[in-house]
């Protein structure tokens, strides 16, 4: 199976990690893997913001980068479901692109989804020691039913315990542009998370899209909470003992 | 406001891109809504045999605070009255609906029962009613208004006490409905019906649930297993009880 | 019902800083969320439900016109009245004049949005005619002055401590030392309060949750029988409710009654749920003797045909916003309007203008919990994104934000430049925080590092890495 990443621009800028992680556990999977250069970014600030005209530009340049793949597959949930879910619908007046649109959207996937749904991968070979808790990210959960497998495949982690979080499914309160957009609320729904975090007795909270785990990081940073924060695909491609959680010191 | 009526109806109108419907696309929907088919029913009550379906309103009517006892004939129903009445501490006055329905239960063998028929007043603390069906699925009460049935009594006093009969259990608000369609044929439907299910509460309040808010603060039910009139419409070969 | 819609923002921050606020909000969020699992996880039929409900909803949109005029024909038939109202005005004069006619000095009222969009009870007060509102949340708020905060339960944003301070205050007769400390005891002084109402009152005024055209019934769903009292005691009975209240059988309502409690509250189904079709019988020992029907149109006959169209499914069950982290944060008084939360956030700029309510559909991280709750299938998230392109394209957002989004969309579309952009950045950023692997200010980004830290880029791009990995590069 030929995979095209989907590095998307969180991971390009703020952590590499994750996107070796995602190759490496393709590889695993038995996936040969490339990283289409010409990609740059989904588009969803613009959509999510009423840009159409942007987001359908910057999709169009995604339709050229990604056409030569079996699967385009993206260690976030927010960016797949945008290429799986959105561009169908942002082009569905446009009888021209629609169809490049269903195709592209047909070949995406979140990655662990990818994993477990598609390549049947039912295990991992990694250790972490840790206790963990998990927090299910909005368009990954609600968009691409992302919830079963992330937790299936870090249950085959060697030393890892996973606690539940009672407000798993509630929003971190990222939301891309809403926290700078409206600071105030975006920090009531982070301190709220952070504390049912802390409430876990987790060392350390994991999730599939980095936007929501650089929100979380910075919180309970920023409380002192001695939390380690993590983007699944590191735990699973076995790089947590080797690499320091988000936001700590390199 | 005839102007109002014509804006709307047309902008209405404009809005689905075409004029009225013609008159084959009217007769569609009045079809439609002459067989009023039911949608999807949930299978917890209609898949039931009569006993478990008596079973289950019940149950459901235990579970939102309403009170229930079971007696064997309509002669037990003013026992069962009176010492309901003295458990809870209240005085032994009734205001009862004045429906046939519940003239085949001999009250003047209770005297110390004070019975008013009629509507309900202010100062009326128990009220007895019977009903037009019970409905399974949610242990709800289903009450009509009409002459002999004031809506009042549902509403006004602190305590309703509900005559049910055995065979006025149904399993869905459909089933209610059916038999209020069959009952209404020759008539209007009644100006109210009310499906109730338990006593009145409210949570407006911190979230805690207080019953009694402006409505009956407790709702008992007396359930009769036996009675002349499902006798009756048993020998006349209709669904009856027997369970 | 005026509107402080674009006022969000500060109230929103008033709202957080509100400390009985989100006390009280804190008991809402969690609570209501289980409850609704609870009766969904009982009910097995409870998914297909939610479809048959949409579509029910959806077909009597398709034939609003016709549904309207056979539901018109059956109130008539059954001894009622049809008002059909355009705007509020319309509509609040309609209500004045059948209040006139009958020579009305004390209105009961039960729960009606309807009524508080119109801002009925002021047009009432302005004509010598009292409304006294009865349910217990509503009743609470007119006392204090206050708009509805939620749409089943208006006084959710207050704690007990407030609303014994406003009995205090408003009941004047009753003995000052009176404990007043529980629920129980409140609820109590209400109900001795209002039952004297209820009997004086000239005009019983209540709303509707569903209308049904086969019968011409209004439905009303509650739980303290105070609608009820309110329809059933006084002469006149008035029900204020909005043309796509419509669906066309009672066993299309018995199909969204199943939804409507269970969604709202997580109970099976509502203490009282009240079919009433037209005035008293020849006969009846009580009810009114006059049925009177408000159909409120107020830019709902423009919403179809429109991509908000779906909006017009609501139910107003209420679970949208109790699922909304954004409403648990800001409260509900912060939309500035009669409807909070993700529905709020939709309807309201339908009806009052997307100039006025700007911010409803902006202050959404679109998570979706709304929509996956709701019993309709209301795209709500879609609904608010095409609120924000129809901003967009009016340049209605801040100017600074959109030039800022231009700019990324114009590197965005431009690889080599996007690439070459991202490493220097990954890489002035990752050596400035190398040390702490943090930033606790950074310039541009306040409103981030003002309650959080950011943590710091690796310190290369991945792009980068990968150029150099292929080149046989090690690393990684």
């Amino acid at each position: 199976m030929r995979v095209a990443l989907f590095v998307t621009c969180l991971v390009d800028l703020f952590r590499p990690t994750v996107g070796f992680a995602a190759v490496k556990l393709l590889e695993d999977a038995g996936c040969t893997v490339g990283v289409p250069r010409r990609q740059t970014c989904c588009g969803q600030p613009a959509y999510n913001s009423g840009g159409r005209a942007d987001a359908k530009a910057i999709a169009l340049q995604v339709f050229d980068a990604f056409a030569d793949c079996d699967y385009v597959v993206a260690p976030s949930g927010s960016c797949a479901g945008m290429l799986r879910v959105h561009y169908p619908e942002l082009f569905a007046d446009d009888s021209e692109n629609l169809p490049r649109a269903r195709d592209l959207a047909e070949r995406s996937w979140e990655l662990v989804s990818f994993l477990v749904d598609v390549c049947g991968m039912q295990a991992v070979a990694a250790n972490w020691q840790r206790r963990i808790t998990y927090h299910d990210a909005c368009s990954g959960l609600r968009e691409l039913g992302v919830k079963r497998q992330p937790r299936q495949l870090l249950g085959s982690v060697r030393g890892l315990s996973i606690e539940e979080l009672p407000g798993a499914e509630v929003c971190c309160g990222f939301g891309g542009t809403f926290c700078v957009k409206y600071p105030e609320i975006s920090d009531k729904m982070v301190t709220d998370k952070a504390a049912e975090i802390a409430a876990t007795g987790a060392d350390a909270v994991l999730a599939g899209d980095l936007g929501c785990l650089l929100n979380m990081a910075g919180k309970l940073y920023r409380q002192g909470r001695l939390i380690e924060v993590r983007h699944v695909a590191e735990v699973l491609a076995g790089m947590s003992n080797k690499i320091p959680p988000i936001g700590a010191p390199r | 406001m005839s102007q109002a009526r014509e804006g709307i109806l047309a902008t209405i109108r404009n809005s689905l891109g075409r004029g009225r419907l013609n008159p084959n696309g009217e007769a569609e929907l009045r079809a439609r809504v002459a067989a009023h088919r039911r949608n999807l029913v949930p299978a917890r009550a209609t898949a039931l045999s009569e006993r478990k379906r008596v079973e289950l309103f019940v149950a459901m009517a235990e579970e939102v605070q309403a009170t229930v006892t079971r007696v064997c004939f309509p002669a037990a129903v003013p026992e069962a009255i009176a010492r309901y009445l003295a458990a809870e501490n209240l005085p032994a006055e009734l205001v009862m609906a004045p429906d046939p329905s519940l003239d085949e239960i001999p009250w003047n063998t209770w005297p110390l029962l004070q019975i008013r028929r009629g509507r309900a007043e202010a100062e009326d603390r128990v009220s007895v009613t019977a009903c037009h069906a019970a409905i399974a699925e949610t242990g709800t009460l289903m009450l009509i208004s009409g002459a002999h049935t004031p809506t009042t009594l549902n509403f006004l006093p602190e305590t309703h006490i509900a005559v049910v009969r055995r065979d006025q259990v149904v399993a869905t608000y459909e089933d209610g409905w059916d038999r209020l369609r069959v009952a209404a044929k020759s008539e209007a439907l009644p100006r109210a019906v009310n499906f109730i299910t338990g006593p009145s509460r409210t949570a407006d309040i911190e979230q805690h649930i207080e019953l009694g808010a402006h409505g009956p603060r407790r709702l008992h039910i007396v359930l009769v297993e036996d009675s002349q009139a499902a006798r009756s419409e048993a020998n006349e070969g209709h669904s009856g009880s027997a369970g | 019902m005026l509107a402080t819609s674009r006022n969000f923002e500060a109230a929103a921050q008033a709202g957080l800083a509100n400390q009985n606020l989100q006390r009280a909000l804190g008991l809402a969020r969690t609570g209501f969320p289980l409850r609704r699992r609870l009766a969904v996880e009982r009910l097995p039929e409870f998914e297909a439900l939610r479809e048959t409900g949409r579509s029910i909803k959806d077909h009597t949109l398709r034939h609003l016109d016709f549904y309207l005029e056979m539901y018109e024909s059956q109130v008539v038939a059954s001894g009622g009245k049809v008002h059909w109202a355009r705007t509020s005005e319309e509509a609040c004069a309609a209500v004045l004049q059948i209040c006139r006619s009958a020579g009305a000095k004390l209105v009961t009222k039960g729960k009606s949005m309807v009524a508080e969009e119109v801002g009925l009870n002021d047009v009432l007060e302005a004509n010598d005619i009292t409304p006294v509102e009865t349910d217990l949340g509503e009743y609470i708020i007119q006392l204090r002055h206050e708009p509805p905060s939620h749409i089943i339960a208006p006084a959710i944003h207050l704690v007990k401590e407030q609303v014994a301070e406003t009995f205090r205050a408003e009941h004047h007769a009753l003995d000052p030392d009176r404990l007043l400390v529980e629920p129980r005891q409140m609820c109590d002084e209400a109900r001795s309060v209002l039952r004297p109402r209820f009997l004086a009152a000239d005009v019983g005024i209540t709303g509707a949750n569903f209308l049904v055209a086969e019968t011409g019934s209004s439905i009303i769903v509650t739980n303290e029988g105070n609608g009820d009292l309110t329809q059933t005691l006084p002469r006149i009975h008035i029900v204020m409710t909005s043309i796509e209240k419509l669906v066309p059988t009672f066993e299309d309502a018995a199909t969204l009654l199943r939804l409507l409690a269970r969604s709202a509250t997580g109970q099976e189904f509502s203490s009282y749920t009240t079919i009433s079709t037209g005035p008293r019988r020849a006969g009846d020992l009580d009810g009114p003797e006059q049925y009177h029907v408000i159909l409120l149109d107020n830019g709902r006959s423009a919403m179809i045909g429109t991509e908000f169209q779906d909006m017009l499914r609501c139910i107003r069950c209420s679970a949208c916003m109790n699922h909304c982290p954004v409403y648990a944060a800001a409260g509900g008084h912060a939309y500035g309007w009669v409807y909070p939360g993700p529905m709020g956030a939709v309807l309201t700029p339908s009806l009052i203008g997307i100039e006025e309510a700007g911010h409803l559909p902006n202050a959404s991280t679109f998570c979706g919990r709304c929509e996956s709750v709701c019993p309709v299938k209301i795209p709500l998230p879609k609904m608010m994104r095409h609120w924000r392109e129809r901003e967009y394209s009016k340049k209605l957002s801040p100017p600074a934000y959109r030039s800022g989004l231009a700019a990324w969309a114009w590197v965005a579309r431009r690889p080599a430049l996007y690439h070459a952009l991202a490493e220097i950045a990954s890489r002035a950023l990752g050596w400035a925080g190398r040390g702490r692997g943090r930033f606790r200010t950074l310039p541009l980004a306040a409103g981030w590092t003002g309650v959080r830290d950011m943590p710091a880029p690796e310190g290369r791009s991945f792009h980068s890495l990968w150029a150099h990995r292929q080149k046989g590069g090690t690393g990684r």
